[in-house]
């Protein structure tokens, strides 16, 4: 299920401000591949336009190509909606529906694709749950509201949601920055077990974390304060760690700026 | 409508900096002006809530024992006869139907109107659509009952006769009498779009609050626009799509001049809503007090009264309905 994603020629605008310019990538299938940068240097904006919810933005407008697996996703005939079913998001901020239980929260997006049968409902719940490693936390409490969660079993909430509709591809966006780091662990191990299963994307300012989580790692930069964001260089995350190709990356990780 | 949280006891005030440990209080005036302003504020609004009760109800007192049919259940409104009889049966059913037919109208509308400005139209058309909603609440209601009895009224005769026509089987549009469009529909019809505004105005003030997060969250998860509104903009607002429907009801049941204007007034109860009568309790009000002697004036009040209550009542009500989902309302958003 999970796919590659073949990135070419790709920026993105808010109006007439350029945020990324001329990004090409290769994103492996069932791995994880990590985004560091400074801040404003458009890794988020990246991400946020592999789901096409870089348009939903006001003045949000992208160019360039996106193939899943062969297919454009900013094809003529491609609805955002279906992209975005395929192509999962967890954001920075944990956000489960305030107004809906746990088990309702899991299953919303099962009842948006209306692709499931009732009586499975509770199954690919508890599935999904127990793949978020939260289902031994919250199995008694189901009905309960989701906010009533702590931050980091929010956002196992928000991971169980966001896999509870198969996607092939689940984009993080900076997944751990609002959490403590014992739930922050927790995160990482998911997304190790994770990636046996999904392409997974994560945005991240912990440079740490990057290391340990990712196979492969890409930088950005940007030239100053007002320019587009490019990609500097994309490598296996060992040799980005350890002997990066551009000077600028060793700069970056080592502390030198940014 | 929000006596209960008006006088919440503030909180102690702070000890400021270590300096002024040792003089606690007598450098904070401005701390005790404002708590003697707020308490102030808050013990006012609850006298004058008690006045008006207690006056309402020693003048009804007043009334109701010289009654000699039963308050709530009697369709005559004679207190100037001998003996003196009134009922408020007529008025409670005219307020209570025109109203409701305010609201079916005027709540779905008007949550269609705050969703499009909120969230669908693009701004240079949103901004002065909601400057027009904005227009239409500072309309007078005496306006609001003149166009309505100038324009509406005629207008309405069409459309009485043709839902006397296709929907006259059900009963309550089945149309008896030739008269023109002066009933209860219509009055029920021109109270929609009196209280559009309020109701339009609350609900897209809540649906701006909707936070961003969430309606991405549901957008995601590849929710459609409407998908999206239903997940995360909707319930999101829903306390307040109450609130918004009670302010409003609350406006519709105490209307008077338009409704004045636009019915014909008879005491009369009819399920029959395209048949000229009916009357409510403002109206009413209106129409006898000038011409009405103390003992007149008392039976009026009376019936203030009970429209008071239901105000209350359906304040209380909103309240309940808003409090009893508490945990589920975004606190943590």
């Amino acid at each position: 299920m999970a796919k590659r994603i073949d990135i070419s020629g790709l920026s993105a605008y808010y109006g007439n401000h350029k945020a990324i310019d001329d990004i090409s990538m290769t994103v492996e299938p069932r791995s994880v591949t990590a985004f560091i940068g400074p801040s404003g240097c458009g890794k988020s904006t990246f991400l946020r336009t592999l789901n096409r919810m870089h348009e939903v933005t006001p003045g949000g407008r992208v160019e360039g190509k996106v193939l899943l697996d062969d297919e454009n996703l900013y094809g003529k005939d491609v609805d955002p909606v279906a992209v975005r079913r395929t192509v999962g998001m967890v954001f920075q901020r944990p956000n489960p529906f305030p107004t809906m239980s746990i088990f309702d929260n899991v299953a919303a997006g099962l009842r948006l694709n209306h692709s499931y049968k009732k009586n499975k409902l509770a199954e690919v719940v508890e599935k999904s749950l127990r793949g978020a490693n939260l289902w031994n936390e919250v199995k008694d409490r189901l009905n309960k509201p989701g906010s009533g969660l702590s931050g980091g079993q929010q956002q196992r909430l928000c991971i169980a949601r966001a896999i509870a509709v198969e996607p092939q591809v689940l984009l993080m966006d900076e997944p751990c920055s609002a959490l403590d780091p014992i739930s922050t662990l927790a995160i990482e191990d998911l997304i190790g077990e994770l990636k046996e299963r999904f392409t997974i994307v994560i945005v991240t300012h912990n440079m740490q974390q990057a290391a340990r989580v990712s196979d492969r790692t890409a930088f950005f930069n940007l030239a100053a304060i007002g320019q587009p964001g490019k990609l500097v260089e994309i490598d296996d995350t060992e040799r980005i760690f350890s002997n990066p190709s551009v000077q600028a990356t060793e700069d970056y990780i080592s502390g030198r700026f940014g | 409508m929000d006596i209960a949280t008006q006088t919440t006891s503030p909180s102690p005030p702070s000890s400021g900096p270590e300096t002024t440990l040792a003089s606690k209080g007598s450098s904070h005036a401005g701390d005790r002006v404002f708590l003697a302003l707020s308490r102030g504020s808050g013990i006012t609004l609850l006298v004058i809530m008690a006045a008006i009760a207690a006056f309402l109800t020693y003048r009804t007192g007043l009334a109701v024992s010289k009654d000699e049919a039963n308050f709530l259940t009697s369709s005559e409104w004679n207190p100037a006869g001998d003996p003196p009889v009134f009922g408020i049966a007529v008025l409670l059913f005219g307020t209570i139907v025109s109203s409701i037919i305010a609201m079916a109208i005027a709540v779905p509308v008007a949550i269609g109107i705050a969703l499009f400005i909120s969230h669908y139209a693009p701004r240079r058309l949103a901004t002065p659509l909601a400057y027009i909603v904005d227009l239409l609440a500072a309309v007078p209601s005496i306006i609001f009952g003149l166009w309505g009895a100038v324009f509406l009224v005629p207008y309405l005769d069409g459309l009485n006769q043709w839902l006397d026509t296709y929907l006259g089987w059900t009963y309550i549009f089945d149309k008896t009498s030739d008269g023109v469009a002066r009933n209860l529909f219509t009055v029920g019809i021109l109270l929609a779009i009196m209280i559009l505004p309020i109701v339009t105005n609350v609900t897209r003030e809540v649906f701006l609050q909707s936070p961003k997060m969430h309606e991405e969250a549901a957008l995601a998860l590849g929710a459609t626009r409407w998908e999206v509104m239903r997940m995360s903009v909707l319930p999101f607002g829903r306390s307040g799509i109450i609130s918004a429907s009670m302010l409003g009801l609350g406006r519709a049941l105490g209307e008077t001049m338009a409704v004045a204007v636009v019915l014909s007034p008879s005491f009369i109860i009819s399920g029959r809503l395209l048949d000229p009568g009916g009357g409510t309790f403002a109206q009413n009000i209106a129409a006898k007090f000038n011409e009405a002697d103390e003992f007149g004036r008392d039976a009026l009040i009376a019936s203030g009264l009970v429209l008071f209550v239901i105000t209350l009542l359906v304040n209380g009500a909103a309240r309940w309905i808003i409090g009893r989902r508490k945990e589920y309302s975004g606190a943590n958003a």
